[in-house]
């Protein structure tokens, strides 16, 4: 990743690709996730969220860019820092936060909480709590895609910690003996929540594993949007027109913690103030003003739509129900357990007084 | 003696393992310089080096079958997996290999693992982070599965497994991991393996319980006192291989029996301590065995409390188990 001043825009040659409407929408993309996740720290501090939570902000050029890259019909399954993700895949900033609380009006009913996070709808296939378990299930979906000939793409993302799964290497390697259309991004944020990338895997050049699997690999600055966008968009045309899977990493940063309860002290200060020079955010308003393709004030405007779209959202998931005790065994089988006393599947309550 | 709570305790053991045993190597995720997500490890990196206190990638099948490999060359590995819900990845590895290759090599190699991980609900952790997995292991034949519910307990019986020539896994009831405080002997001491502590003695109940189960056991027992009612508190501590006769003679005694556990109940231990009380204590049971466990459902977000084993449902149990 280059470091130089220039960085301070988004790379010209893939703005220009990019162009002003779809990069004037990235932004308000990014601003959302950005406006959300602060709100939702805001609730977990406040002790409306509980159990773990795991912040976007940061990285939320990799989301942005790259499911701007796909259409309505592909696929996507991401790990536990889902929440980006479900709002780019058509869960509204009510479903998610409703699912931080464990509200019935949730993206998961309720059920799930921070990490999973779901839209069927919109093909998106949640979040997933267990590291690298999720990766095998998108070489399925691209399986199933080509046995269906539907032509739709599975875009899986998953961290550099992920990478030094098992699954991840049974994985790659059937996608690409079995030519399926997927594509794999890594998002290296360079942390597994306390473990750096050079204590845990003995190359830094992440793309270079793809080689061995016989299949293409790309490194792209995650912090640029437009970069994103443009490297997603080519291994998705490889994936749909010759049917051959794609490795990418994504390079970026968590400017927050592993989870709301890590003070994130193995890394220093200045480490993350040099990699906030590089917001995404930053990056993509900048282009946008220098260009005079967007105006200040829009731009406050677009945040300000932000903001009030999270306090919305808190809002509308606070006064939302919890499952009543009574649905305690729901979503277990097809058929919803029934109330019954003595019941292994449901539980029953003390008669007070 | 000093007064410690139980992830202290275990610190301690570990502290004392690596001080006596050069052959004692930890390893896991986070457990060197971030001195493990409860610190369970913290400081030990610092005293002991980085060569016996190792930082792995993310990877619960590499930690645990290079710790199968370890200790078949002669090693003492302590790999720590950070919720036992992370465990699977590296399931094979313990079921096939670890449990079995004393066995399949006709008693010829040893393989003396143990395996730290923190067990149990009551965080609000939902799905991944608060899973009691001990009847997976306890099903599995070669496998010794430890579970303490004191300080004294985690450090006397963490030594004592790093000692046995078997493999242990280790389960720690991360609920009470700082809420559990207590008096430990300083220095080097073992809880052996394999017996069962009596918790509280008294004529009408015998409660059989393991981890932060035992005590909201205690808490019931102290609430029912007053109205008459005695009971006897069983702590397994080792819950396989199981110390079957204490358990045997204090349901003899009482006549009555409820065991208590936070898995779901089909399958649960539970199942298997009912069956092998009324094979024993069948003349002297005046009412049937019963279970206050989880539901059989995955482990609920919001639905926590609902879940897992309350004092009012053990009371229940005991009132029903009274007027049967
Ligand atoms: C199988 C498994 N092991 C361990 C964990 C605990 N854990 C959760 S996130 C994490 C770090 C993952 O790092 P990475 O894949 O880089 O994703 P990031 O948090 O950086 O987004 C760990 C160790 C887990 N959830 N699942
Ligand atoms: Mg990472």
């Amino acid at each position: 990743m280059a470091k130089t001043e220039q960085a301070a825009t988004c790379d010209a040659e893939a703005t220009e690709q990019v162009g002003r409407e779809k990069l004037r929408g990235f932004l308000q993309q990014m601003q959302l996730i950005r406006r959300f996740e602060e709100r939702a720290a805001r609730e977990y501090a406040s002790g409306r969220i509980s159990g773990f939570c795991h912040l976007y902000i940061g990285q939320e050029g990799v989301a942005v860019g790259a499911l701007g890259a796909l259409e309505p019909r592909d696929h996507v399954i991401t790990a536990y820092r889902d929440h980006g993700h479900a709002l780019l895949r058509g869960c509204t900033p009510r479903a998610v936060m409703a699912e931080l609380m464990g509200k019935v009006t949730g993206a998961a009913r309720g059920r799930g909480g921070s990490m999973h996070m779901f839209n069927p709808e919109q093909r998106f296939h949640g979040g997933h709590g267990i590291v690298g378990g999720h990766i095998p299930l998108a070489t399925g979906f691209a399986f199933a895609s080509a046995y269906e000939q539907r032509g739709d793409v599975t875009l899986c993302f998953f961290g550099e910690g992920a990478m030094n799964q098992g699954a991840f290497y049974e994985s790659l390697n059937l996608a690409s003996l079995w030519n399926l259309p997927a594509v794999y991004v890594i998002e290296n944020n360079q942390y597994a929540m306390g473990t750096p990338l050079s204590r845990a895997s003995a190359i830094s050049d992440l793309a270079m594993k793809a080689t061995a699997f016989g299949m293409e690999g790309e490194v792209v600055d995650g912090m640029d949007v437009t970069l994103v966008n443009a490297c997603i968009a080519r291994a998705a045309k490889r994936a749909r027109e010759e049917h051959r899977p794609t490795l990418i990493e994504a390079r970026c940063y968590r400017f927050r913690g592993h989870s709301m309860s890590d003070p994130a002290k193995y890394r220093t200060k200045d480490e993350v103030d040099e990699r906030k020079a590089h917001d995404p955010i930053t990056l993509a308003t900048h282009t946008l003003l220098e260009r005079k393709w967007a105006s200040e004030d829009e731009v406050k405007g677009w945040d300000d739509e932000a903001k009030d779209a999270a306090a919305d959202a808190a809002e509308f998931a606070a006064d939302s129900p919890q499952p009543s005790l009574s649905d305690l065994g729901r979503y277990v089988y097809a058929e919803p357990l029934s109330w019954r006393l003595d019941d292994a599947m449901t539980p029953h309550v003390r008669e007070e007084g | 003696m000093k007064t410690l709570n139980l992830v202290q305790a275990v610190n301690d053991a570990l502290a004392v393992a690596l001080e006596a045993h050069d052959d004692v190597v930890l390893l896991g995720e986070d457990i060197g310089r971030f001195g493990g997500v409860f610190r369970a490890t913290a400081g030990l990196r610092e005293r002991f080096g980085e060569e016996r206190v190792i930082d792995t990638p993310l990877s619960e099948a590499g930690i645990i079958g290079t710790a199968v490999g370890m200790a078949l060359y002669g090693l003492k590995p302590v790999p720590e997996i950070q919720f036992s819900d992370f465990i699977y990845p590296g399931f094979d590895h313990i079921v096939n290999e670890l449990a079995k290759y004393r066995y399949r090599s006709g008693g010829q190699f040893p393989c003396p693992v143990t395996i730290r991980t923190p067990v149990g609900g009551g965080i609000r952790g939902g799905h991944y982070h608060s899973q009691s997995p001990e009847a997976y292991f306890i099903h599995t034949p070669g496998l010794v599965v430890v579970c303490p519910s004191t300080p004294r307990d985690a450090k006397g019986l963490l030594l004592a497994s790093i000692r046995s020539p078997d493999p242990v896994l280790f389960l720690e009831p991360k609920p009470i991991y700082r809420k559990a405080v207590g008096e430990v002997p300083e220095g080097d001491f073992e809880v052996p393996l394999g017996q069962a502590r009596v918790v509280r003695e008294g004529g009408d109940v015998t409660l059989i319980a393991w981890g932060a189960m035992v005590s909201l056991c205690e808490e019931a027992a102290a609430r029912i006192a007053p109205s008459g009612v005695e009971c006897t508190i069983i702590d397994p501590r080792t819950l396989w291989p199981l110390d079957i006769d204490t358990i045997a003679d204090a349901v003899s005694a009482t006549g009555r029996c409820i065991i208590v556990h936070e898995a779901p109940r089909t399958c649960g231990f539970g199942a298997e301590l009912a069956a092998l009380v009324q094979e024993r204590c069948f003349l002297h049971l005046e009412a049937p065995i019963r279970r206050v466990t989880g539901w059989d459902t995955p482990f609920p977000y919001t639905l926590e409390h609902a879940y897992l084993p309350s004092v009012e449902r053990v009371l229940d149990a005991v009132e029903a188990t009274i007027a049967f």
